[in-house]
């Protein structure tokens, strides 16, 4: 008799926990063959305001890690993704990405987080710097992370283009919360599952899954996020505009695009961890 | 053992000097001629003409409440043929060499400072700062501002290495009444110094310099439509911004209007620097050399008659020190000299209006409802114009709403901190987090609270000190984007 395999149970990762969604709420998913595969959990508003606790409560301590901490912690989170790389694609094929293509989605987000592990110790001294200004005060600019950020991953690729947004958020010592890709949330699943093993402070990354109308709203409107980093249509973004008009917050759109402009090497670098940092200018007197 | 003698002597305090009425000064009025025509029309696609419907406003002399010149009334059909032409001029402006750009530029720093003089006196006229400042700050500051985003214009490259940096088109900007000239500068001049056309709305209450400022772009050459400027009320502003020929906006105003403005271009995907208001905490620990300290709060909250939006309004002082700050302060704030502004030795010249002045009326009223205490510095009101003598209050709790709001006027909030940790506590109670500043001579204590206070700018044992080299903007609900440096800059280029 053939055996019967154990089933998993997708649960979004929340303040280094796996969680149900407080509503109790799932939606059942299938995979590319039709077949059903699992529950998801729809995560609710009140799951959304609870993930953003969690990250405002890991933000500090992640923030005052030393940079060379924060390069060592994501590239060894690149160590782990290419140790499982078998499984990370299979979790794109089963739910329709050609074996190819998901061998290079998963190849590339491993190379994107070894990119942004080498920014860690970098983009401060590219972003800040001493200013020359025109009196006997000592003049400089240093870059600080603003706190909790709001990422709205793509439909697609759904692993590639969640870290593509969430890597150069955290590099700077910035907290997430992310809601993964609505039509493939199971590789956002698998990564919780990947960052709860890593060296990552519980909080840093939170991933949730649900529908982006139920959150999107709340994303635009949570006064405790202090920026969006987002993938969206013309309708989501006059929401997100008018939701972040009220706490003034800092928004980033990144165009839908098909895996290949994820891939390119233009997709990623300096300006996307520009975008979450606040430039700090101290002034002192030179002198007795 | 005893103190040795020097030691003894500083405990006691120094004796004070009072002068009362007997040595007035006298009047030392500047007498710069500031030419200033009777009417000024728009300036747009180079050339002044006046709004389409023929309207006119008034801008009048706070310090004396008389008319000073009448201006175009602008509105949305005048912002369509500004936009339309700083669009028509911009495949040519962009492609410019960026020598060439950056040579327009110095032109025009250099014409600034040539009439200098006039500016600040036409400045003080039309704002009611003190002569002092627009002489000393405002104007030099200006061509300053020309002069160090000239040198960028061929080298943009450089901002941003490994990547691609150009301009983002036309520039709609809107900028407050409190330094029409400088916060003029801020804008336009990284704005082409990138490339980009601009069209600017100054102030309603404000617009002078601006149109003068025109004057100088027709000496300098500058093609035609690179830079228009549209005189009128706050609404032709929200037009402007919410132009669809506009890609990009920039704003400086309050946090209010901030919100507004955005609300109006959202889903628009116009890229947006928006530089709003703020509540400073400036902090004075027991160990900080006190007559700088107390030299520094002056400046801090009494600077423009303290309608600046990084003032440090919320003075946090450790309590062991607090009364004898506090003493300092009223002695210090008992010989500065509020009157007419056009005076050399005026320290306060007039609230910029009528509405401001009540305001500011409004919130002294709600200090003192609130149970806080005032104290006002002796005064003699001129028998016209808007004037505000320097208000401090005490006994001020973080709930009472003028440690909580925008003043924009001469009011100090004194609240006092025991620990360190109460002290950042309470400097980052505040949606704001445009500036702070620290007062100690403690290092490593001014290196902690510059990483710990919430605040896009920190000045330690300094405060308001600006420059064109320097970031300025904030954090949380005081904006975003930075103005001045490279990280100014960036924020007119787009980076590919």
């Amino acid at each position: 008799m053939p055996r019967l395999p154990v089933t998993k149970t997708p649960k979004p990762y929340v303040g280094g926990a796996f969680i149900r969604s407080e509503s109790g709420r799932t939606r059942p998913l299938a995979d590319a063959t039709g077949t059903f595969f699992a529950h998801v959990p729809l995560c609710t508003r009140k799951d959304l305001r609870n993930a953003v606790e969690a990250a405002a409560k890991a933000g500090p301590g992640w923030a005052r890690r030393t940079a060379y901490n924060r390069g060592q912690i994501l590239y060894r989170l690149g160590e782990m993704l290419e140790a499982r790389r078998t499984e990370f694609a299979a979790a794109l094929t089963r739910f329709g990405a050609r074996r190819a293509a998901a061998l290079r989605e998963v190849d590339a987000a491993t190379d994107r987080l070894v990119h942004y592990a080498g920014w860690a110790d970098k983009y401060e001294q590219l972003l800040g710097g001493v200013n020359p200004v025109s009196g006997p005060y000592f003049n400089f600019t240093v870059s600080e992370p603003m706190g909790v950020i709001g990422v709205l991953a793509p439909a697609e690729p759904p692993l590639l283009g969640l870290l593509s947004l969430v890597a150069p958020v955290i590099v700077s010592g910035n907290t997430v919360v992310a809601l993964a890709s609505e039509p493939r949330p199971y590789p956002a699943i698998l990564l919780g599952e990947l960052l709860a093993t890593s060296d990552l402070p519980a909080g840093v990354v939170n991933v949730l899954t649900g529908l982006r109308a139920d959150l999107v709203p709340t994303f635009a409107t949570h006064a405790h996020l202090r920026g969006l980093s987002a993938v969206a249509d013309a309708a989501e973004r006059r929401v997100l505009d008018l939701g972040a008009a009220e706490s003034v917050k800092r928004v980033r759109y990144t165009p839908d695009a098909p895996l290949a402009a994820w891939l390119r090497e233009a997709a990623q670098g300096l300006e996307p961890i520009r975008a979450f940092i606040e430039p700090k200018t101290t002034w002192h007197p030179i002198g007795a | 053992m005893a103190p040795p003698a020097s030691s003894r002597r500083s405990r006691r305090p120094a004796p004070e000097l009072l002068f009362g009425d007997l040595w007035p000064y006298d009047p030392a009025p500047e007498t710069a001629d500031p030419r200033i025509r009777a009417e000024y029309d728009l300036f747009i696609g180079g050339r002044f003409v006046p709004a389409a419907d023929g309207t006119r406003f008034t801008s009048i002399n706070p310090a004396t409440e008389r008319p000073l010149t009448e201006l175009a009334r602008g509105g949305p059909a005048d912002v369509d043929a500004a936009c339309r032409a700083a669009a028509s001029a911009f495949p040519r402006w962009s492609r410019l060499p960026g020598a060439e750009r950056g040579k327009y530029l110095f032109r025009l720093a250099r014409l600034l400072q040539d009439r200098a003089r006039e500016f600040a006196v036409a400045e003080t006229m039309d704002n009611g700062k003190p002569i002092r400042e627009t002489r000393d700050f405002d104007v030099p500051s200006a061509a300053a501002h020309f002069f160090y985003h000239a040198g960028w214009a061929d080298k943009l490259a450089y901002l941003a290495p490994g990547r691609t940096v150009a301009p983002l088109g036309v520039v709609g900007q809107v900028i407050p009444w409190n330094f029409p000239l400088l916060m003029l500068a801020w804008k336009i001049a990284p704005a082409l110094a990138a490339g980009n056309c601009v069209v600017l709305k100054p102030a309603s209450n404000t617009p002078l310099t601006a149109v003068k400022l025109a004057e100088l772009l027709q000496e300098a050459e500058l093609p035609p439509g690179v830079v228009n400027i549209v005189t009128g009320p706050g609404a032709t502003g929200a037009h402007l911004l919410a132009h669809p020929l506009v890609s990009k906006v920039a704003f400086t105003g309050s946090t209010e209007v901030g919100k507004v403005i955005l609300r109006s271009v959202a889903g628009a995907g116009k890229r947006l620097t928006m530089e709003l208001g703020g509540k400073a905490a400036n902090i004075v620990f027991a160990d900080a050399p006190l007559d700088q300290a107390v030299e520094g709060i002056v400046n801090g909250i009494f600077f423009n008659q303290g309608q600046v939006c990084c003032a440090g309004s919320r003075l946090l002082v450790q309590e062991s020190v607090a009364e004898r700050v506090v003493a300092q302060l009223r002695r210090r704030l008992r010989v500065l000299r509020v009157g007419d502004p056009l005076d050399k030795n005026t320290d306060l010249g007039a609230i910029v209006s009528r509405e401001q002045r009540d305001v500011i009326r409004g919130y002294l009223r709600a200090g003192v409802a609130e149970g806080a205490e005032l104290w006002q510095a002796p005064f003699r009101a001129p028998a016209r114009g808007f004037y505000v003598p320097p208000a401090v209050f005490t006994g001020v709790t973080q709930s009472h709403r003028i440690a909580r709001e925008e003043i924009f006027g001469p009011v100090l909030s004194v609240l006092t901190f025991r620990t360190v940790e109460e002290a950042v506590e309470k400097a980052n109670n505040t949606p704001y987090g445009l500036s702070a500043g620290v007062w100690t001579d403690k290092g490593s204590l001014i290196l902690r609270l510059a990483t710990e206070l919430r605040a896009g700018v920190v000045w330690a044992n300094t405060f308001n000190k600006f420059d064109p080299a320097s970031p300025f903007g904030g954090y949380k609900e005081s904006g975003f984007g930075r103005e001045g440096g490279r990280h100014g800059l960036l924020d007119y280029c787009a980076v590919a």
